[in-house]
């Protein structure tokens, strides 16, 4: 059961990723990575990291797929705009990083210390350890973080701001 | 049962986060001109920490708290000092220019305590992921700093440049980090040396790669050439005392984190031809470039990346003498910096009349005080006897000769030589030129007149009595081995 259920997910996770880079529009791309972020997320379910599911599904498919929506509409391309980069040196540049991302992947997957069929640790996942951690041997990094998106906030009222200068 | 958090040692962290978020609120409920109170409460706030700072020279049993995370040794509470008296002299720089400017602006303070907390998180960091944190927490608010003139076009170009390239080499950091997460399993930096002393094996590749992109990260805020593109603009872009600011605080604190990090872990992770390299490139470059510069901001931008170079002959000469040297030099730098600033605000009342060099002709006979004050902190800059900057290069440049970089110490030395040729361009323009353009008078502010007396006194005081300042800087370096 759990086997098709994973292979269910990475078909979907799959498929949408080759129609994000193969669609023309932009902001059907952009949808189709919002599927390939859920069905990531419904893979680390299944690996018990509940939490990190969640925020696979708030921050990427939700906040980050929002600011994208929104620059690519903030852009405003015309018709003739959209779709592929014709620049033949980029996209043989990136095909050739592509393949060497990909043999990068299958070496360090080969040599991972793993055995098929062990059974994973689902606590590591879940929100109560990775709460000890952050409350206890991470505090201060966690408090600075805190400082550090007011600031981040302050910051972009200060720029945002009407009326300043001369 | 959690251990106890050791509060005392982040302190002085404490003192100056905590201003800003009293500064930040005060402002909500202080009418537009009467902003001028944030300034007294910042100074307040900065002054309370820089006590905090002292008090904790003599702290008591364990130095480190949040888990090893944090530690107030020496050379940490040394660099908050340093940080301390840049940013106070900083917001008394700022004072009239920010009323003038933009008055409405009361987060103008703020902003600048958060990035001085940011500094002071870098200063005393024992992990990774802290110094990183640090580093965004000092960069994010000088990125809006540096534009927070936003009627000017060059302030916001400033502003955009100095934050897409600052994203771009905390990109860099943050890769270094994971790598050399991935090779030894921990980001802590004590951890890390344990487990080298253990003779634990680990990946050379990964923790070469590693070492090699944070130093790029940091190199980047130090403004290290070749990754030193952004200084020229961004500092002549900020509003002078913004950039009066960053020229200052934040090249001292990734020069601390650069201490930490491979000062500390020489004997494992050897980068000496590396920093060799880049201390004389940095410093032939800087001051190259800084020859034909017309603009004062932008001659002291290149002046700025000349000084580096020479932190970084300290760097490369490593234990307890370099780090005290740089230690040293730090002090000695923010303070006739600063002092240099002032006087290009000063001179700059007027909005962008006198940033060229050739707008100082005629200084000498009409600002008596002011002109000899910027020949002192010229000639401070250019390491002429007498001055603090001279006894902070010697300092350098004795250490190197000590430990047997000969051809480092004559590379700086001639480095040096060339920089007094465009420092005296300053001061011969103030002396010996006839004014070509409209003469404007100037109002000193005290607040300003302050910042300048302060750091001319000191300047002078360290060039001539420098043994105290000295034994401070030894004692910073002693305890970080």
């Amino acid at each position: 059961m759990a086997n098709v259920i994973f292979y269910i997910l990475a078909v979907i996770a799959l498929t949408s990723a080759l129609m994000v880079v193969t669609r023309k529009n932009a902001v059907t791309s952009a949808v189709y990575l919002i599927v390939t972020m859920c069905a990531i997320a419904g893979l680390f379910v299944q690996l018990g990291a509940v939490f990190i599911a969640a925020l696979q599904i708030i921050i990427y498919a939700g906040a980050i797929m929002v600011l994208f929506l929104f620059v690519i509409m903030l852009l405003n391309l015309r018709k003739d705009e959209f779709g592929f980069d014709t620049r033949v040196f980029q996209r043989l540049f990136a095909g050739l990083l592509g393949i060497v991302l990909l043999v990068q992947l299958i070496m360090v997957v080969s040599r991972l210390p793993v055995v098929a069929g062990q059974p994973v640790d689902t606590e590591m996942g879940r929100v109560a350890p990775l709460a000890t951690k952050f409350f206890t041997q991470y505090l201060y990094p966690f408090e600075i973080i805190s400082v550090l998106l007011l600031a981040a906030i302050i910051g972009a009222v200060v720029i945002a701001k009407k009326k300043m200068g001369k | 049962m959690m251990p106890p958090i050791n509060w005392p040692v982040i302190y002085p962290e404490l003192a100056i986060c905590i201003t800003a978020f009293i500064v930040l609120i005060v402002d909500l409920f202080l009418p537009g001109r009467h902003k001028w109170v944030l300034s007294l409460i910042s100074i307040f706030g900065v002054l309370v920490a820089l006590q905090i700072v002292f008090m904790n020279f003599g702290l008591k049993g364990d130095t480190k708290a949040f888990f090893g995370m944090v530690v107030s040794d020496a050379t940490g509470l040394y660099f908050k000092t340093i940080f301390c008296i840049g940013t106070l002299l900083a917001i008394f720089v700022s004072i009239t220019y920010q009323r003038r400017e933009f008055p409405e602006v009361g987060e103008f303070y703020t902003l600048m305590l958060l990035s001085t907390f940011g500094m002071m998180i870098m200063a005393s960091a024992l992990d990774l992921i802290t110094i990183f944190l640090g580093l965004e927490m000092m960069s994010i608010p000088l990125y809006v700093l540096a534009g927070i003139y936003r009627g000017r076009y060059r302030s916001r170009e400033a502003a955009l440049k100095y934050f897409l390239l600052g994203a771009f080499a905390s990109g860099f950091l943050l890769y270094g980090i994971a790598l050399i997460y991935g090779a030894f399993g921990t980001t802590n930096i004590t951890r890390i040396v344990e487990l080298i002393a253990d003779g634990k094996p680990y990946s050379p590749f990964f923790v070469g790669v590693g070492s090699v992109l944070v130093l790029i990260g940091l190199a980047f805020k130090a403004g290290v050439v070749p990754f030193h593109m952004w200084i020229p603009d961004v500092y002549e872009g900020a509003p002078a005392p913004v950039t009066a600011f960053m020229s200052a605080g934040p090249k001292a604190a990734a020069i601390v984190a650069i201490l930490r990090i491979f000062v500390i872990t020489t004997p494992v992770i050897d980068l000496t031809w590396v920093f060799w390299v880049l201390a004389v490139v940095t410093m032939t470059w800087g001051n190259i470039l800084a020859i034909n510069q017309n603009n004062i901001k932008r001659m002291l931008a290149y002046s700025s990346i000349a000084h580096v170079g020479y932190l970084l002959v300290a760097i490369t000469v490593g234990g307890e003498e370099g780090v005290s040297s740089a230690a040293f030099y730090l002090l000695v730098y923010t303070i006739m910096n600063i002092g240099a600033f002032a006087i290009v605000v000063l001179f700059a009342e007027r909005e962008e009349f006198y940033e060229n060099i050739s707008d100082y002709a005629g200084f000498g006979s009409r600002f008596p005080f002011a002109a000899i004050t910027m020949t002192i902190f010229m000639a401070s800059l250019g390491g002429i006897p007498g001055t603090a900057g001279f006894v902070g290069k010697f300092m350098i440049f004795s250490g190197a000769i000590n430990h047997g970089f000969y051809w480092l110490a004559v590379i700086g030395v001639l480095n040096s030589l060339v920089s007094i040729y465009y420092y005296l361009r300053v001061v011969v323009a103030m002396y010996m030129r006839q004014p070509q353009t409209r003469l404007v008078d100037i109002a000193i502010s005290p607040s300003l007149m302050i910042a300048i007396i302060i750091t001319l006194l000191l300047v002078i005081q360290i060039g001539i009595f420098p043994d105290n300042w000295l034994s401070l800087a030894k004692q910073a370096a002693s305890l970080a081995f």
